[in-house]
């Protein structure tokens, strides 16, 4: 029997009905693997045999009649940049190679509560930190498609794990696009949930207003799954929303997804016309406005007064957010020191020497850049001028999708501006690189949610993705709208060559 | 002020000072996690993910420093804002593991107040000193350098990292040493009043950075010299000293350089307690950029007014408020007044309940301030420990009162109470205390008389004083005789004879 390792809710079936076991799925999820990995290079960690040990447990306790959690025996990859207690957490930043965290992130947490299989840890861009995963201390990933392509980023090897079958789920995380641009050059679909729907707990931050937790896997069904187990509210994080989780099961059933008669969804007209918008990617979008206007939802253009300050607005703040989160790496407490040479220790003293030497290695080029990006917008006499602006714009650009939302209900553009680029083209040119999150900054900026669908292919075979989203908790929304559009289309269903 | 020299040649100049006062909050957890704040534990017991500023770990307000913060504001006059928010102060330190602190910038709990102070310079009046602001914070670590090892090794304790601070800061509004001690003593008295503070400079959990400078008199204008800030100051005395020291350093300074604030910028200096002098630590104050913004983990601190209104009805009496009560309901002097309310609300409550007791304030508060204080000074304790209770001192000095007790035979029956406790009767059977009754006192004069009829004589002679040589023989054959009374029946019998 071929293990469907590219669906959690058939997994779900086939172990509750014993059809398989989760020994069963685990040595699938090994061999699967064994065949990828040394292409795709997807994972930064994978503790194999403590795998299969937390299988035969499942196995066990399903043997033995005991309770097991909704998501028992169901394989799992968590982005190295969760708090693990058992699997290090690199952040894929030298800063961090040996780090191992005493404590579980809340989403960590909850997915052990509801017994999913750890497969490990995913590879990323530095403290998440760019588009492409090349930004990682710890090598590569290439796209399940094309394998002189990069997977995207930040989330890169978590959207690669998914799409080359090794996992059915995956955790990741997006503070301007990092699931949803991955997810896009990787063919699945990637949710980013309202901020504050999912703990930040265990989260290592990289900009704290913007940084929000979420899933990624083939279809909106599995999205759906995963995302009922990483949201709610956390006590321990005050930035948490105290708001009900809305049953996403439920918004992907078939009672609730037969078709979307009185959805309005506005079309982000400065989207779609952009000049950096690829044709491909372009027609994606024209044609998912078909599919869902025959689905019986009413698309009509919205507008967006300031979508030309949304990379500007989030290159403000990020840095800012970031140049202050990461100063704790210091080489004083954790993490990676550097033995500071003597010429440096006598000039500036020893603390001194070693902060500035430990930073200098700890760190790559990316991060560096941001902090000082950071640093210069915070400081005095431009504060002013760089950050203290960037929260007025952002301001506005939150108003702009307020707008929007009190005429529609949903809304519709690009998640990209082409499909997945080759590994290399874009890594020495960082206004590029930062330009690959152009349409998905607006989501992180006014703290909405978005989710990212397969929508076509181009010419190359390299996926093409569109993005909705919602207004705030309007996680049900997308995925209900999202379900209605997979069902009347195969993108989601077509499988890399590996 | 003129401006002529003194005796001394020197012009008339005067002393300008600015506290900032770093006040531990009394709460169970730190500010942002549930770790203890309790002082003294081995290095490193008290800490978790978010003290440590582990990767991912977030920070949750305390909101019980929240209420500590807005009692203490209210109670030093201070507007409570309907909002307040949480900021970032960034620096690299090796006790700050974050690499920020996260303070409050633009946005204090407190903002704009003021404190009356006893004047040291005036018995009975008070001067206001306005407060620019006081704003929460979390505290660093501790860093140890350990120099004994020969080493320059340091050695840091994160178990303080997290512990709230409120920072209260005065305006340059103090003009001499006196006052900035009488400052200082009137906050701790309100802090620990309030029980939001333990004010203890020893342990850390009140400190004090005095900002200084002189205003000098010359030839019609105001000189003003380069402010200092002296830090390291661990007592009351230390910062008095310490202004005292700066102020003469500073004079001389200026006479010797001409130095003055348009010239020099701030400097930092420490306190040396051995040599009572103060040393150059930071030369120039470096100009810190501390690149403050909002913290994005925290939300802003939304304060409605009804919970400001609860929290001021829930604060009750206040120390001046106390000094003034305590003139007009019990006839205090204000130095008497005084003395007891700045021991504190445990002793205001002791003298409340025994002063009740014995139905005489007066003679209360004078046994509290030299019998009940000296024994707790030389026994170094509290007087929430106090072997004798108010309500025994009341009773004891109840029979003074009445006239059953002299003092002598009342400080015996004190002495008794403290070292074997128990009620006053039992200490008085103890030391075998009777009243003395009419018949049995009538027999001890008519046997003195008879026994003394030199003293008779005195007496008739116009000498009423010489009975005083009886009393000591009574006392020998009676100890429990009353003075008072022995007196006026001896010389009722001699003027019967």
């Amino acid at each position: 029997m071929t293990i469907p390792l590219d669906s959690a809710v058939t997994l779900q079936s086939l172990l509750a009905s014993g059809e398989l076991s989760a020994v069963d799925v685990a040595r699938s999820v090994l061999e699967r693997a064994a065949a990828t990995e040394s292409t795709v290079a997807a994972f930064t960690y994978r503790p194999d045999e403590r795998l299969l040990e937390q299988a035969e447990a499942i196995d066990r306790r399903r043997r033995e009649g005991q309770p097991l959690g909704p998501l028992a025996g169901i394989p799992v990859a968590v982005k190295d940049v969760l708090c693990t207690t058992d699997m290090p957490t690199t952040c894929s930043s030298r800063m961090l190679e040996n780090f191992r965290s005493p404590y579980d992130a809340t989403v960590v947490a909850q997915l052990r509560a509801a017994d999913a299989l750890l497969v490990g840890k995913t590879n990323m861009d530095e403290f998440a930190m760019g588009a492409s995963t090349e930004n990682s201390a710890f090598g590569l990933t290439r796209n399940p498609w094309a394998s002189t392509c990069t997977p995207g980023g930040s989330s890169g090897g978590a959207a690669a794990a998914v799409a080359a079958s090794v996992v059915p789920l995956s955790v990741g995380s997006d503070t301007g696009g990092s699931i949803r641009q991955p997810a896009a050059f990787c063919g699945v679909t990637g949710l980013k949930p309202t901020y504050g729907r999912v703990s930040r707990y265990g989260l290592v931050a990289f900009a704290s207003s913007l940084d929000q937790v979420g899933p990624l896997a083939w279809d909106v069904a599995d999205n759906a799954l995963l995302l009922s187990h990483l949201a709610g509210f956390d006590p321990r994080d005050s930035t948490s929303l105290d708001a009900p989780v809305e049953d996403y099961l439920a918004a992907v059933s078939p009672a609730a997804t037969a078709d979307l008669k009185g959805l309005r969804i506005g079309l982000i007209r400065e989207h779609v016309d952009h000049q950096r918008l690829a044709a491909p990617a372009r027609q994606a979008v024209l044609d998912a406005v078909g599919v869902l206007t025959a689905a019986g939802a009413e698309v009509v253009d919205v507008h967006f007064d300031q979508t030309k300050y949304w990379v500007p607005t989030y290159y403000i703040i990020a840095p800012c957010e970031a140049s202050s989160n990461l100063s704790r790496y210091d080489g004083a407490h954790y993490g990676f020191r550097a033995q500071p040479a003597a010429e440096a220790a006598q000039q500036h003293g020893p603390l001194t020497a070693t902060y500035c030497q430990s930073r200098d290695q700890g760190f790559g080029a990316e991060v560096k850049r941001r902090i000082m990006l950071g640093t210069y917008s915070l400081s005095e006499g431009y504060a002013d001028r760089y950050y203290a602006k960037a929260l007025q714009v952002r301001r506005l650009i939150r108003d702009d999708y307020d707008a929007a939302f009190g005429k529609v209900d949903l809304l519709l553009g690009p998640v990209t501006p082409g499909p997945a680029f080759p590994l290399g083209e874009k890594v020495d040119d960082p206004l590029e690189m930062y330009l690959c999150d152009q349409f998905t900054v607006g989501a992180n900026l006014a703290g909405i949610p978005a989710i990212s669908l397969p929508a076509g292919h181009d010419e190359n075979n390299l996926p093409l993705g569109v993005q909705l989203q919602a207004p705030p908790l309007g996680e049900a929304a997308l995925l209900r709208a999202g379900t209605v559009f997979q069902n009347a289309t195969d993108h989601h269903r077509r499988r890399p060559q590996l | 002020m003129s401006d002529r020299r003194d005796a001394d040649g020197r012009y008339p100049f005067k002393t300008v000072i600015g506290l900032e006062v770093h006040a531990q909050l009394r709460t169970a957890s730190k500010l942002f996690c549930r770790c203890s704040t309790q002082f003294g534990s081995a290095p490193n017991t008290q800490v978790c993910p978010v003290c440590l500023g582990l990767p991912g770990a977030l920070p949750v307000m305390n909101e019980h420093a929240i209420e500590l913060a807005i009692t203490t504001g209210l109670a030093l006059n201070c507007d409570i804002p309907s909002v307040t928010k949480w900021d970032r102060k960034q620096y690299f330190y090796p006790d700050l593991p974050k690499g920020y602190q996260i303070s409050q910038f633009d946005m204090p709990i407190c903002a704009e107040g003021y404190l009356d102070i006893p004047d040291p310079a005036d018995e009975g009046e008070t001067r206001r000193i306005g407060l620019f602001r006081a704003h929460l914070e979390e505290d660093a670590g501790k860093s140890m350098h350990d120099e004994a090892a020969g080493r320059d090794h340091s050695r840091i304790d994160l178990n303080r990292c997290g512990t709230p601070l409120l920072e209260i800061v005065s305006k340059p509004e103090m003009f001499s040493a006196a006052e900035a001690r009488s400052y200082l003593t009137e906050l701790k008295l309100l802090l620990t009043h309030l029980g939001v503070s333990d004010c203890e400079m020893q342990e850390g959990s009140l400190r004090v950075d005095a900002n200084v400078n002189l205003h000098i008199e010359k030839d019609g204008k105001r000189i003003a010299t380069p402010i200092v800030e002296v830090k390291n100051m661990n007592s009351f005395r230390a910062v008095e000293r310490a202004i005292q020291y700066e102020a003469e350093r500073q004079y001389q300074e200026w006479e010797d350089t001409g130095n003055t604030i348009e010239t020099v910028s701030k400097r930092t200096f420490g306190w040396n307690d051995a040599t009572e002098e103060t040393f150059v630590q930071r030369e120039k104050e470096e100009s810190a950029d501390y690149r403050y913004f909002p913290d994005p983990d925290l939300v802003p601190v939304h304060l409605p007014k009804e919970r400001i209104e609860a929290a001021r009805e829930a604060m009750g009496e206040l120390p001046a408020a106390t000094r003034e009560r305590f003139q007009t309901q019990y006839e205090l002097k204000a130095y008497d007044a005084d003395v007891i309310v700045n021991q504190g609300p445990a002793m205001v409550t002791y003298f409340e309940t025994a002063a009740t007791a014995s139905k005489d304030p007066k003679r209360t508060s004078s046994w509290i301030q030299q019998d009940v204080m000296r024994t707790l000074k030389e026994r170094q304790e509290e007087i929430g420990a106090f072997p004798v209770s108010a309500e025994t001192l009341g009773q004891l000095l109840g029979e003074v009162r009445a006239g059953r007790l002299d003092n002598n035979r009342a400080r015996d029956v004190f002495q008794h109470l403290l070292t074997h406790g128990g009620s006053v009767e039992q200490a008085t059977a103890a030391l075998g205390i009777e009243a003395v009754d009419d018949s049995e006192l009538d027999a001890l004069c008519d046997e003195l008389l008879a026994e003394n009829p030199q003293v008779v004589q005195h007496v008739q002679g116009g000498k009423p004083q010489a009975v005083g040589a009886l009393i000591g023989k009574a006392k020998q054959k009676n100890p429990n005789i009353n003075p008072g009374q022995l007196r006026e029946t001896l010389l009722a019998k001699i003027a019967a004879m």
